[in-house]
């Protein structure tokens, strides 16, 4: 028995306990052995196993494991020696392979750990990728929901049109409850519902706008929620009714026109409307934040869409009333031009049919005077007469006005006599003068020339009213006519500062001066002398007729000859004196050698300064008379010499020029000479100028010269020069008072 | 030619001397210059009218003067005047001068002063009538000698 070399196991065999490690035994061996299998099946499946080695080697230790156990099954019996070896050898191996794998497991569980982080890392990165696509998508997709309402908006150029469509766009777009436009009133004070998305006509609901929410929403330029319980929310009539979140946002108006605001201060220059959105109220939504980005760069486009159809309204409008204008305007043209028309034929017929019987009457009157008539019949004859007179020349100054407003009055350019002119002038004013005891003087100027290019009879129309005035506003006193040719340097006055006359060689600027001393003009009356049909407020005028036309003719005139004419008065009742100036041509040269001869004379001209200037030299001492003679024809004048006042008056004539007389002389009275000699010569340019020679150097003599109406006083001794200076002043002003 | 510069050259003092001594003023010089050609005797012409103005006037003058009843002083004046006015028509200045002092006493009818007066114009009137006289003599030389007087173009 003790030969069998046998290991007892440390059990008896038979008991439960043993069985039951038995059966255990066997099926940890066998689940050991399987569950490689299980692995290696598995793992052939799957493509990704990066640790085969691994595998290889707890493969190895698990099968080692369960052959342990299975050997363990022979260890429960009676057992021989080899079965002992071989689980030893067997469980020797599994230890070190164990061992090993646990080592190994050491390195690389680690490793698996992480893969599995990584993998839950990455998973939630994809989910927030996930999140993000669904944003930009979401994105895009409200982008081009704007585009599309913007291009709904900006197609139509018609107010309504946009603001319906941007509500009914926002409306489907963002799924909202309502959607409404308050548009500020006229008055600016309150909103006023315009627009809504539902409901069909909003009846005119307003709200005040300074409502504390509205100032809100209007003074942030993003959209702003609301509380649903504002009256901007409060759309619905229905009270139940409760919208869910609400939103606003101000829409700015770009220069609208239609509502005009002026004056209000405290309001600012930009002005808003009022978008409220709602959303529905049985969903849960809230407003997301790429929704109000939206409804912002909406409420902008819509602003933008506002203003344009605004200008194009405006524009349309504007275009509308200058249509209407220029229809009217056309319409009032045509009018003026047929009232013009209709005037020029009715001056045209009258002219003539007016004419003729004046003409009819003046005649037969006039023929009237010349029969027998008794004393009376006279006088109705002379009424008559004078009435018609009248009458034709108011009939004559009416239609000459209105032709001259036409402008188709123009001047009958001849050559005339100036002199005759004032000839004439003079003549026919003489009569009424001498009625009224006027003194009539004229001055014509030496060098004025005897013949002008001009219109004859314009121009003595002017003079004949300007000096007709002056006889008629004069109740006594004198008038003096005097005509000269204006100096250049005279030229600009300062009392007709807009009057810039041009000297020039074929023409010369005639300058008449009317001066009387009569009742007058008071100052602020003398802008309106010249308008038509205006007269100053005086009895005297009334009295005296006339109709206020000829003053305003005579300045008409005197325009068409490009000249200037206006009247100076110092007051009532201190006379009044009437300047005018015209352009009138100087005709050819008559005698052209005759100028060559007498040049204006320069000072260091030779003996023939004043060649057959006839000179009447009176002076009863015979040296001075030899010596002034002397003086006189060194000069080449031709002297005639008197040696007393009467020979002197007796002697003188129109043929002199002037006449030097001695005054000095105690007992002999130059004075009364003079006087006599303007006497003579009433007629201005025909009376010598009076000179007076005289050794006094007072100022007496020389008033007495000045009263008795003499032109110079010269202080004896005269030397050449003086003589020479004295004489070519004279006969350029006619006046000289400072030879003293 | 000496001759002649010879003479011119008494001109020339002669008439120097009568401006300087204020027998004669600037009036004279003016009436040298009208002399020309159309008037050559002019100056000549004029001082031989002063002369005998003067003479006439001087005898009106001395005549009145001598009235014993009442001297009419209005007369003495005028006269006085026309001299006055003659002699300053001829530059005469001295006798200008005197007729100045005349009129005065004339006018304060004062016979002492005015014979006074009467007595130093006659002076001083012959004795311009000398130097011109002489003057013109000299004139006359010049011219028939050929030269042109000086001072008087």
């Amino acid at each position: 028995m003790d030969s069998c070399n046998c290991i007892e196991p440390h059990w008896p065999p038979d008991d439960l306990l043993m069985k039951y490690q038995y059966i255990s035994d066997f099926f940890i061996a066998l689940a050991y052995f399987s569950i490689p299998l299980e692995l290696i099946y598995f793992v052939k499946k799957s493509a990704v196993f990066p640790y085969r080695w691994v595998l290889v080697q707890f493969g190895a230790f698990i099968v080692l494991c369960g052959a342990t156990h299975l050997i363990n099954l022979w260890t429960f019996t009676l057992h021989s020696r080899t079965v002992a070896m071989v689980m030893t050898t067997a469980k020797l191996f599994t230890a070190v392979v164990s061992c090993v794998t646990a080592l190994m497991l050491v390195h690389i569980i680690p490793d698996l750990l992480s893969v599995k982080t990584r993998e839950l890392f990455l998973k939630n990165k994809a989910a927030e990728l996930d999140r993000e696509m669904g944003l930009i998508r979401t994105q895009e997709e409200t982008g081009r929901h704007v585009r599309m309402l913007t291009h709904e908006i900006r197609s139509t150029l018609d107010r309504h049109t946009i603001l319906k469509t941007t509500l009914v766009e926002l409306g489907r777009t963002l799924a909202l409850e309502e959607c409404a436009l308050w548009m500020p009133t006229r008055t600016g004070l309150e909103l006023h519902l315009s627009y809504t998305l539902h409901q069909q006509n909003p009846v005119g609901y307003t709200v005040p706008i300074h409502l504390p929410v509205i100032n809100q929403v209007f003074s942030s330029s993003h959209v702003v929620k609301i509380s649903p319980n504002c009256p901007v929310a409060r759309i619905n009539s229905s009270v139940k009714y409760i919208p869910g979140e609400v939103v606003a946002v101000r829409v700015p108006l770009l220069h609208l026109s239609n509502f005009q605001i002026n004056d209000w201060p405290e309001l600012s220059t930009k002005r808003y409307a009022l978008m409220v959105l709602m959303l529905p109220s049985d969903s849960a939504r809230q407003w997301h934040f790429h929704e109000l980005e939206l409804v912002e760069v909406v409420a902008d486009q819509v602003a933008v869409a506002l203003s344009h159809a605004a200008i194009l309204e405006e524009s349309m409008r504007a275009r509308d009333l200058l249509m209407e204008q220029n229809v009217a305007l056309d319409l009032a043209r045509r009018e003026a031009e047929t009232a013009i028309r209709a005037r020029n034929d009715f001056l045209a017929v009258m002219n003539h049919e007016m004419r003729t019987p004046m003409h009819a009457i003046i005649a037969l009157s006039s023929l009237l005077q010349e029969t027998e008539l008794t004393p009376e019949q006279r006088l109705m004859v002379e009424t008559i007469l004078k009435s018609s007179n009248l009458l034709s020349t108011l009939i004559n100054d009416v239609l000459d006005l209105s032709r001259m407003e036409d402008g188709s009055l123009q001047l009958d350019l001849e050559t005339f006599n100036l002199y005759a002119v004032f000839k004439e002038v003079l003549n026919l004013i003489k009569p009424i003068a001498s009625v009224k005891k006027l003194h009539v003087s004229l001055n014509l100027a030496p060098d004025l020339p005897e013949y002008a290019i001009g219109d004859e009879k314009r121009l003595m129309q002017t003079i004949l009213n300007v000096v007709g005035n002056a006889v008629k506003f004069s109740k006594d006193g004198s008038i003096s006519i005097s005509a000269f040719v204006a100096k250049a340097e005279l030229l600009r006055d300062s009392r007709a500062p807009e009057f810039f006359p041009v000297p020039g060689d074929n023409h010369f600027y005639l300058h008449v001066q009317v001066k009387d001393s009569g009742i007058g003009v008071s100052p602020q009356d003398i802008p309106k002398l010249f308008t038509k049909f205006a007269q100053t407020q005086s009895t005297a005028i009334r009295n005296s007729g006339g109709s206020g036309l000829g003053l305003a003719i005579c300045k008409r005139f005197v325009n068409l000859m490009e000249g200037h004419i206006w009247i100076e008065s110092e007051g009532l009742g201190k006379g009044c004196t009437a300047i005018f100036m015209v352009k009138l041509g100087i005709p050819e040269r008559l005698n052209e050698s005759k100028l060559a001869f007498m040049p204006k004379v320069p000072p260091n001209l030779g003996p023939t300064a004043f060649p057959g200037l006839k000179v009447l030299v009176m002076d009863e001492n015979g040296v001075s008379r030899k010596v002034t003679k002397g003086l006189l024809v060194h000069l080449g004048c031709d002297v005639t010499m008197v040696s007393s006042s009467e020979e002197c008056l007796r002697v003188v004539s129109n043929e002199h020029k002037v006449v030097f007389m001695d005054v000095c002389a105690p007992g002999m009275d130059g004075y009364e000479i003079a006087i006599h000699m303007h006497e003579k010569f009433t007629r201005r340019h025909e009376r010598p100028i009076i000179v007076a020679l005289t050794g006094n150097t007072d100022k007496v003599t020389k008033e007495n010269c000045m009263r008795v109406g003499m032109d110079g006083v010269i202080l004896k001794p005269v030397s050449l020069d003086k003589m020479r200076s004295v004489l070519s002043d004279l006969l350029e002003h006619r006046v000289l008072f400072e030879a003293i | 030619m000496d001759v002649v510069n010879q003479l011119q050259r008494q001109f020339i003092d002669n008439s120097a001397s009568l401006h300087r001594e204020g027998f004669l003023d600037d009036q004279f010089t003016q009436l040298q210059k009208l002399q020309d050609e159309n008037s050559p005797d002019f100056v000549v012409e004029v001082a031989s009218l002063f002369f005998e103005d003067c003479e006439k006037l001087i005898n009106n003058m001395s005549r009145a003067l001598e009235q014993q009843q009442g001297v009419d002083f209005k007369q003495v004046d005028a006269s006085v005047h026309q001299l006055k006015g003659s002699s300053s028509s001829i530059g005469a200045v001295r006798v200008k001068n005197i007729c100045v002092a005349f009129r005065s006493f004339c006018e304060a009818q004062n016979r002492e002063g005015c014979l006074r007066c009467l007595q130093q114009v006659t002076h001083e009137y012959s004795l311009l009538k000398n130097k011109l006289q002489t003057l013109f003599r000299l004139e006359k030389q010049i011219l028939a000698a050929g030269g042109s007087i000086p001072g008087v173009e």
